[in-house]
């Protein structure tokens, strides 16, 4: 019988899930904005991603206060112990049917290059889209914000630099869902709640 | 009150036009609809009689009207003569040059046939004569008015032998029968002229072409005959005869919003679309506000006139005297015809380029425009030529974006004088090119009637004008979609000083990004596969 712990509280799967969705959608969305294929056209993609994005922020309210009244922002804070042994283990351990160096506990959901990757994300990636995103969508008052000497084409490609970093973080992250005790066992986590250690 | 008067008029003009029967269509549609107007022309003793020229009409008109002649030699419809007061430029029909016909002074009687008067042939014409003001031509209701080419835009009640001696005859209209049923101005008494213009219905303008005489929705949603049914007077609010919207310094950014009752006195363009739709036009849909923020860029135009020459008639885009002058083995002048059998050469006009439902290139553009002048040297080694040239920039906080016919013109210059020439091409004489089919001659009897030297060399120049694009505006379901422009090849390509999604990407940031992309990718899928095979060994 394989241990079970309980890791993910349903608003946390909830807002997990929700916003995976809205982020892809988004980057879908961007494809058209960015002429890089057709897939709703320019003007309804406009508006969609408006409308993601607008969703997402409503999100992110509910989702910063969970953070903060729970103290789950703690999971967050970056640590340096047990790093290498992470890049030890993606590297070969992983190979080798090694024992995962991580611990999870409801304290310690996230391995410690999780916790990098995720400090990462919040405190660069997501301020770079979310800063961008705020001024393309305000970009009729800047000149009254005193911002007018912010070029479009600036904003833009901060925006499209954040994108970018967020396929790529998307991209290892559905990638490493499948690095658990079992191939399956970060998802089912992600749904159920339960991770299976060992 | 007002649109019932106009849809009678045009209405009755269209039928007309498209050959229905006057009286059946006409006529039963003016019993139905009670005038609006308190004068009815036809109850005026004045007029109750033949009349065998123009000028005896208008001596008629000015017994009561005392002050219409004066308000119309003060227009440049009676001057054909314009001062630029940003640059002082002399323009109006009779100064400037273009790339279709070239110019108007040694061919006048036949290009005055659109002059708003009677018989100005020559210098000799006395524009200070009241009676040879030409009320008809706005004013006709009836669609059977006629002006005679050649005889500077004589009108005559009976025929005539033109020219005396001839036996050609003229046949004359009935003044009398036109003079009694006056009314406003339509979309066809303007367009008697300006849909003509360059010699030829849709030639010049693009936007102005004979469909436009009863337009559906889709060519024209404000002047749908069947619609809104606007005349060309309803957006050029006309006082005193002074038509407003200028060709030589138009509205390019018009900043002062809808225009109230009582704000005419401060001024401004009436013609422009913001003087009714005020500078934030778009109030409902997902995108208003976006689109409203466009406007402070892109012209109303840009966007609501996705093509011109669109009601069907066909308008030049090019035009090269350089290869006129051909004759077929009896030394008689060709014409030659494309598929549809338009013509598109002609020995005594050279070849054509001709287009229908054309697509505008776009410019920055704040309503400047320097025109090339007879006297003004031009520089062949940097062709083409402006015959005009328009300014305006993304930084200059006066221009938009519009769409422009560019005509686009061969045209001969004088090779030692370095300036462009008049030639003189209508006409039975012996310098007329287009019966002589000599240049030399051509030019020479034409610059000496513009008073102007000419040294006998000549070759041609590429020339080009550019021609704001502001009619034939679409309904606003037929505007141009956001992807016209918000596409790696849009339509904006190529104008600079503007950010636009889709088009304008940062190459290094596409090229290092994807490039990232891929590479983790591969990376994610290299570790997966290791993983799977040395699961497997173990």
């Amino acid at each position: 019988m394989t241990e079970r712990i309980y890791i993910f509280k349903r608003f946390e799967r909830f807002w997990h899930w929700s916003q995976a969705a809205l982020i892809i959608f988004l980057m879908v969305t961007a494809l058209d904005l960015h002429g890089t294929m057709t897939v709703f056209g320019f003007a309804d993609a406009v508006v969609y991603h408006r409308t993601a994005a607008w969703t997402l922020v409503g999100l992110w309210v509910f989702a910063i206060f969970w953070h903060l009244t729970t103290g789950e922002w703690r999971q967050y804070v970056p640590t340096m112990t047990n790093v290498t042994a992470m890049i030890r283990y993606y590297l070969s351990g992983i190979l080798k049917n090694a024992p995962h160096p991580h611990r999870q506990t409801q304290l310690q959901k996230h391995n410690p290059l999780q916790r990098l990757a995720y400090l990462f994300i919040l405190a660069v990636v997501s301020p770079l889209i979310w800063t961008t995103g705020w001024l393309l969508m305000f970009y009729g008052s800047l000149g009254d914000w005193g911002l007018g000497w912010l070029t479009l084409e600036w904003i833009a490609v901060g925006h499209t630099i954040g994108a970018f970093l967020m396929l790529i973080f998307l991209i290892a992250h559905v990638y490493l869902i499948t690095a658990g005790a079992t191939p399956t066992s970060h998802l089912k986590a992600m749904i159920t709640g339960w991770e299976e250690t060992h | 009150m007002g649109k019932i008067m106009h849809s009678t008029i045009s209405l009755t003009a269209t039928a007309l036009l498209a050959g229905c029967l006057f009286l059946a269509g006409g006529g039963s549609a003016e019993a139905a609809l009670p005038k609006t107007t308190t004068a009815d022309h036809g109850k005026f003793k004045e007029l109750q009689r033949d009349f065998a020229t123009g000028p005896e009409v208008t001596k008629a008109c000015l017994s009561c009207h005392t002050e219409a002649a004066e308000q119309v030699h003060r227009t440049k419809h009676w001057t054909w003569e314009f001062i630029n007061t940003e640059n002082n430029q002399k323009l109006g029909k009779k100064n400037v040059l273009n790339n279709f016909c070239i110019s108007i002074p040694q061919n006048t009687p036949f290009c005055t046939t659109c002059h708003v008067g009677y018989g100005w042939k020559d210098s000799s014409f006395d524009f200070s004569n009241q009676e040879l003001v030409d009320c008809l031509v706005c004013h006709d209701t009836t669609g059977t008015y006629k002006k005679i080419p050649g005889t500077g835009g004589m009108a005559f009640g009976k025929d005539v032998e033109l020219p005396p001696g001839s036996g050609r005859i003229v046949k004359g209209v009935d003044l009398g029968m036109i003079a009694r049923d006056v009314g406003k101005t339509s979309r066809d008494t303007c367009g008697s002229c300006h849909f003509y213009g360059g010699g030829g219905d849709g030639v010049k303008h693009g936007d102005l072409d004979s469909s436009m005489a009863a337009p559906d929705t889709d060519l024209d949603v404000h002047m749908d005959a069947l619609g809104l049914d606007f005349t060309c007077g309803t957006c050029h609010a006309t006082s005193s005869h002074d038509v407003p919207g200028s060709r030589y310094t138009p509205t390019a950014k018009d900043t002062g919003g809808a225009h109230m009752r009582g704000k005419q006195a401060e001024g401004g363009n009436p013609a422009t679309c913001v003087a009714c739709h005020d500078t934030t036009p778009h109030k409902t849909g997902a995108h208003a506000e976006r689109l409203n923020h466009h406007a402070g860029t892109v012209a109303c135009q840009t966007c609501h006139i996705p093509e011109f020459a669109r009601g069907g008639v066909a308008t030049k885009m090019a035009w090269d005297w350089s290869t006129a002058g051909e004759r077929d083995a009896q030394g008689k002048q060709i014409v030659r015809r494309d598929e549809k059998g338009k013509i598109i050469y002609e020995s005594r006009k050279g070849d054509f380029v001709l287009g229908t439902n054309v697509k505008p290139e776009y410019r920055w553009f704040n309503g400047e425009i320097t025109y090339t002048l007879l006297d003004d040297k031009i520089d062949p080694t940097h062709q083409p030529i402006g015959i005009n040239r328009i300014n305006g920039s993304a930084s200059d906080g006066k221009s938009l974006i519009w769409p422009m016919k560019i005509m686009r013109g061969k045209q001969p210059y004088d090779a030692d004088n370095m300036n462009l020439v008049t030639p003189h091409t209508a006409g039975d004489d012996d310098y007329g090119y287009w019966k002589n089919l000599n240049w030399a001659k051509a030019i020479e009897s034409g610059m000496k009637d513009s008073g102007m030297p000419f040294s006998g060399k000549f070759d041609f120049v590429s020339t080009e004008m550019y021609w704001p694009i502001t009619h034939m505006v679409a309904p606003k379901d037929k505007a141009l979609a956001c992807v016209e422009c918000h596409a790696r090849e849009g339509r904006l390509a190529g104008i600079d000083g503007i950010y636009l999604f889709a088009q304008h990407n940062n190459r290094w940031v596409d090229s290092i990004g994807w490039t990232l992309v891929v590479l983790t990718l591969l990376g994610v899928m290299g570790h997966g596969l290791i993983r799977i095979v040395t699961r497997k060994k173990s």
